[in-house]
């Protein structure tokens, strides 16, 4: 089935997630998609799925215009989207997978379903027990299941959302595998990635986005350097980078292994220096996160050691890690770093180490003024934190954070703030570092990561780089890392 | 067997039949991801509604009907408050049971004790006769017939069918249910209105069939709503589990009567039976996933980290996942 | 399984009172009158009368009225407990068998120091001990339960609702039966120099009073004017963010539960050595779960609390009138029921109100 989309535009608030997208894909082809996080991509795949509705700009499927205007539209055009998560039933068996949500009589043919599950598990060489519950599938065999009830389902579309993080490497052969049959076979697949080697291999044509535009559309023989120019841009000029890393050591990582459902990231070693700033790179969900989590003590580690001033925390829980002074700012704002429903007042109140018994709410609202004063947030004291803009609510989380920290760790410190916050905020966490207090962040601005960071971790797949010197790498050294090469 | 207990078993699986339906009913809107606190007080309003309307217009059918109305609006209240102004589950059910209780002990004042309707037992010809069997199963009124097929008509519908599958989803992962074309604020409506009907059923079978007669707060009715809400928890939101947990009960009622004849050892002890099974269900469910457990886990060698891991998976009744929570389609 | 409010779902029924909030709420006691006049006429009464009638029972005479106050005091100390646990995120359902422990402890302490010949005043003051310990005991299970074994603190506690009314009507029954024959009017009652007297002329002991402003006043204390209060809030609000902010949430839900207990195991011993003097099945009086209606009522506010619970124990001293008119007393039950009802159903529509505009 062919797809084409004609001026497809999407905002959610003020942000142009989708810009005038104009882009076709015939009929039985691989069609890649390239972006980095935020680039537009999974919008336009969800706008085509019917879980969005694009604000204006049509869809053509076959050259004739549709609507689609909810999920269970989509299947019924013939459109399936695997998803990273595979929207399955988990407590469920595979063959009550298969039928729910399927329109017919009150009783299922389940004879013949199983028969059909187990038909088109042997054509793609799946292994598939119509019997089996889907929570002791592992994340390939759930993918296998979902795929093959949206072939099933009749679908002549396939989207698969990074379909390879998380599987075996003998599942990704016999995915790709069956991905080459199906679009032998006249299917439209479409591939949407950030693994560069994959894309290289699979797709006959690939797509590349970026903030919100389609870029370009590229034909083989494929360039990795020009995949990585057209997803990530050029390397802006580096202003005068300041560094405070002294030659103190101050954290130790010896052979740290951490584990999730999807990832497993091995034998890490790493030394981070007082006043350093170390920079995690990657696409979401690589692992970067697991290891933050990890150097705040929210998270154990399945094996090796974590020293920080030489004393041993592996094992510890987070209070021992934050009176050790480590800070952590995490991205989702509002449901993990801060409390909606109190004041700023309030929230300072909180962050400040109190052993006396009553609040004394004077000396509150000035510090709560200081900080709003040093910090140019635009609220006043008894502003509730939620009637924040989210760059103030970014302000307010700095703020917040003690005067005598060894670590901070932060997710996104700078997203959804302009330009001029982002460098002020950054001035002020160097300030930071003169301390001999040590950053580690994670942003999937490149720019970001190579202007500030002292050392840079790519991850990739549960792949962890070793240390990348900021001043000598550049976002192409750095976006290959994070699709795949070079590894 | 002698008669004596044969007639305790009989008044057994009689007893259980309320329990039954109200659970059952429970069973259903919690599967959809909705939980009815208000069972307790509905059941006590639909069994002085359904007594006071079948005595006052002679029709035992209408007393039904009206005590089914009263659990479905009270249902209806619940999930108005919940799905569409998504306020506290838990705080509109509590109320509800209180409120309800209180409405139906003021207003049937006037009819406690009142000799009313009730069903007699109609014996099944030939299962009857059948020994053992017969006294103990097919020597009842028509609720305790009708409370076996509902136990069958129930489990089919959710395992089997269509509609049942679709049930389970939007109690399961609601996210996915709509992907695949549920209306599932729709369909929580639909499954707590019927919960509710159920519940209300089971009020007029305690004051037409069961337990003959109102007699307002000593007809001993207070406590067997949260009693079912505990059985439903225990039977792992499966009806046949659910229904075996009623029987449960009704057989430990039994005892107690029982008991209480022979020693001075009152019923309400073993009516609160229930409530140490639902806790150590409930620790079943949850351990696994407590954090401490994560950590421990974590902690482990990696061998006995996966085994212990698939042990706690396999050890979990799960409640329908996003049981309590609001869902939003975006 | 979630039934912890969330961030932006919280127990509390309305944010800061504003005069549109005071007018829906007025609107939703308005709706409340309505439907319980309705009542009244399906019971046939005509609905002033019998509200005179009320107004009559709760404040017609002197002794009625500080009959109100005594039973305003258990009410108001054991909302002042449930505040703590609801400005924690917590649904402490299982306040009714905590109270009932505390009557149990109570009585269990007098039935020991009964022949010891220690000074009376001591013994009952042991007793308050003993009852407080009950409450915290039977307050702490549930808490322990949801931390380290994930159940839900509404099912812990209904169930050990449950096991505590057994629990005393066992003792009653058995061990601490009357001498004679056993009677489910309870245990016999204490020795008269451990009953709390009366001021004369009422039916109100000092002590109680002073017990109950010295709660409230703390509760109020505490929530609003101390860190221990502050962070209690962040944690009902959001307590992932709470525990990374540095707040030990799991040592704090314990405190919120273990306050809430020590008050409700003063509120038993207080029904004990002021109003029933031996232990009966229902211990509670049903203040467990009055005292959390009213705490539904109130936005976590100690002195809207003890308004609220003033007004509600005028309610059940008053509606005993009612029995003139035929009626019975479970109607104070019915009004307090639609009051509560309302407010969340008027609450939960001004808010999609306020965020569709």
């Amino acid at each position: 089935m062919k797809i084409s989309f004609q001026h497809i535009n999407k905002w959610f608030g003020k942000v142009h997630a989708n810009n005038d997208i104009n882009f076709t894909i015939p009929s039985g082809t691989i069609q890649g998609i390239l972006g980095e996080n935020g680039a537009g991509k999974s919008t336009l795949m969800k706008v085509l799925t019917g879980f969005y509705q694009a604000d204006s700009g049509e869809i053509f499927l076959d050259d004739k215009a549709v609507t689609i205007s909810s999920p269970e539209d989509a299947v019924m055009m013939g459109i399936g989207m695997l998803h990273q998560d595979p929207l399955d039933f988990p407590p469920m068996k595979v063959i009550d997978n298969f039928l729910l949500g399927t329109r017919g009589g009150l009783f299922p043919n389940r004879k013949q379903v199983e028969k059909d599950i187990t038909r088109l598990s042997q054509e793609f060489d799946f292994q598939i027990n119509p019997d089996s519950f889907v929570e002791t599938l592992t994340v390939g065999e759930r993918q296998q299941l979902e795929i093959l009830r949206l072939l099933w389902l009749g679908v002549k579309v396939l989207i698969l959302d990074e379909p390879t993080t998380g599987i075996s490497a003998n599942q990704k052969e016999k995915l790709f595998a069956t991905l080459l049959k199906l679009a032998s076979q006249g299917l439209t697949v479409i591939f949407v990635s950030h693994k560069l080697e994959e894309v290289e291999q699979l797709c006959s044509r690939v797509a590349v986005f970026r903030q919100g535009q389609l870029v370009g559309e590229v034909m083989p023989p494929y360039d990795t350097d020009q995949f990585v120019y057209m997803m990530f841009g050029k390397s802006v000029e580096v202003a005068d980078k300041s560094t405070f890393r002294s030659e103190v050591p101050y954290i130790k990582l010896e052979n740290i292994s951490l584990e999730d459902y999807r990832l497993r990231l091995r034998d890490i070693n790493l030394e981070i220096n007082c006043g350093e700033v170390i920079g995690l790179a990657g696409m979401e969900g690589s692992g970067q996160r697991l290891f933050l989590r990890m150097l705040t003590g929210l998270i154990r580690p399945v094996g090796g050691s974590i020293l920080y001033g030489g004393h041993n925390f592996t094992g510890r829980t987070y209070p021992a890690f934050q009176k050790a002074g480590v800070a952590y700012l995490p991205a989702a704002r509002l449901e993990e770093g801060l409390i909606p429903g109190m004041t700023l007042t309030e929230h300072f109140i909180l962050s400040e180490e109190h052993h006396e018994l009553f609040v004394n709410q004077k000396s509150a609202i000035d510090l709560t003024e200081d900080r709003i004063r040093e910090f140019y947030i635009k609220g006043t004291p008894a502003s509730q934190i939620e009637q924040l803009s989210g760059g103030n609510q970014q302000r307010a989380l700095l703020a917040l954070l003690r005067n005598k920290l060894r670590l901070i760790l932060m997710e996104h410190p700078t997203r959804g703030l302009d330009i001029e916050s982002a460098i002020w905020i950054w001035s002020k966490m160097k300030e930071r570092c003169k301390e001999c207090t040590s950053i580690v962040f994670t942003s999937s601005d490149l720019d970001e990561i190579i202007q500030y960071s002292d050392r840079i971790l790519v991850f990739f797949g549960g792949l962890v780089s070793k240390p990348i010197d900021a001043n000598t790498t550049s976002v192409d050294e750095l976006g290959q890392l994070i699709g795949g090469k070079g590894w | 067997m002698d008669v004596a207990t044969l007639t305790t078993l009989a008044g057994i699986v009689e007893y259980a039949v309320p329990v039954l339906f109200a659970s059952i009913g429970e069973n259903f809107t919690e599967k959809a991801g909705l939980i009815n606190l208000s069972v307790n007080g509905t059941i006590i309003l639909s069994a002085m509604s359904g007594f006071v309307v079948a005595m006052t217009v002679d029709s035992i059918f209408l007393g039904f009907l009206v005590g089914a109305v009263v659990g479905a609006i009270v249902a209806a209240i619940v999930a108005f408050s919940s799905i569409t102004l998504k306020q506290s589950q838990v705080a509109i059910g509590f109320v509800l049971a209180l409120l309800c209780r209180d409405l139906a002990y003021f207003l049937g004042a006037p009819y406690t004790n009142k000799p009313g309707l009730f069903l007699s037992k109609v014996p099944i010809p030939g299962l009857a006769d059948i020994p053992f069997i017969g006294p103990v199963f097919f020597n009842h009124s028509l609720v305790v017939y009708a409370s076996y097929l509902f136990i069958i008509i129930a489990y089919v519908f959710m395992f089997k069918t269509r509609s049942g599958l679709m049930l389970q989803g939007i109690g399961e992962r609601p996210s996915a249910a709509f992907a695949r074309g549920a209306n599932v604020k729709a369909l929580r409506y639909f499954y707590t209105i019927l919960g509710g009907l159920l519940i209300g059923l089971a009020g007029p079978m305690y004051s037409l069939a069961v337990k003959i007669g109102w007699a307002g707060q000593l007809s001993g009715l207070d406590g067997i709503g949260w009693i079912a809400l505990a059985i439903t928890i225990f039977g792992g939101w499966n009806p046949l589990r659910v229904a075996f947990g009623a029987y449960l009960f009704g057989g430990l009622q039994q005892l107690g009567i029982t008991l209480q004849s022979t020693t001075n050892i009152p019923i309400q002890i073993l009516q609160a039976a229930p409530f140490p099974l639902m806790i150590f269900t409930l620790l079943l469910v949850n351990v696994g996933r407590a954090e401490w457990v994560e950590r421990e886990l974590a902690a482990m060698p990696e061998k006995p980290r996966i085994v212990l891991s698939k042990i706690l998976r396999a050890l979990r009744t799960s409640p329908p996942a996003s049981l309590g929570v609001p869902f939003e389609n975006e | 399984m979630s039934l912890e409010p969330r961030a932006g779902q919280t127990p509390s029924l309305l944010k800061k009172s504003t005069w549109i909030d005071f007018g829906i709420r007025l609107s939703a006691v308005i709706l409340a009158l309505v439907f319980t006049s309705l009542i009244l006429v399906i019971a046939k009464a005509q609905p002033l009368e019998a509200y005179k009638s009320i107004l009559q029972g709760a404040f017609g005479t002197t002794i009625k009225f500080t009959s109100v106050i005594a039973s305003w005091v258990p009410l108001v100390i054991a909302t002042s407990g449930l505040l703590f646990t609801f400005t924690a995120g917590l649904w402490n359902i299982g306040m009714e068998g905590q109270i009932v422990m505390g009557a149990v402890f109570t009585v269990g302490a007098f039935r020991i120091f009964d022949e010891t010949g220690l000074d009376p005043s001591l013994v009952i003051f042991l007793a308050f001990l003993a009852g407080a310990a009950g409450g915290i005991f039977w307050a702490l299970l549930p808490g322990l339960m949801k931390i380290y074994g994930g159940v839900n603190e509404i099912f812990g506690g209904l169930g050990l609702n449950f096991v505590a009314k057994t629990a005393a009507i066992w003792l009653i029954f058995g061990p601490w039966k009357r001498p004679g024959v056993a009677s489910g009017s309870g245990t016999e009652w204490i020795d008269i120099p451990f009953r709390l007297p009366y001021i004369p002329g009422t039916n109100l002991s000092l002590t109680i009073l002073i017990i109950a402003i010295i709660v409230v006043v703390f509760t109020a204390i505490m929530l609003k004017g101390t860190h221990f209060g502050l962070r209690l809030k962040a944690i009902g609000k959001n307590d992932k963010a709470a525990y990374i902010l540095g707040i030990p949430t799991t040592r704090y839900f314990l405190l919120a539960f273990g306050l809430c207990g020590l008050f409700a195991g003063i509120a038993g011993a207080i029904l004990v050595t002021s109003k029933q003097y031996s232990l009966i099945p229902d211990a509670g009086f049903g203040y467990g779960f009055l005292g959390l209606l009213v705490a539904m009522l109130v936005n976590y506010h100690p002195i809207w609390s003890a308004v609220i619970a003033f007004f509600f124990a005028a309610l059940s001293i008053g509606n005993t009138e009612l029995q003139y008119m035929g009626l019975n007393s479970y109607f104070a039950g019915v009004l307090q029921g639609f009051l509560v009802l309302f407010v969340v159903l008027v609450d939960g529509v001004r808010k999609r109100l306020v965020t569709k505009l």
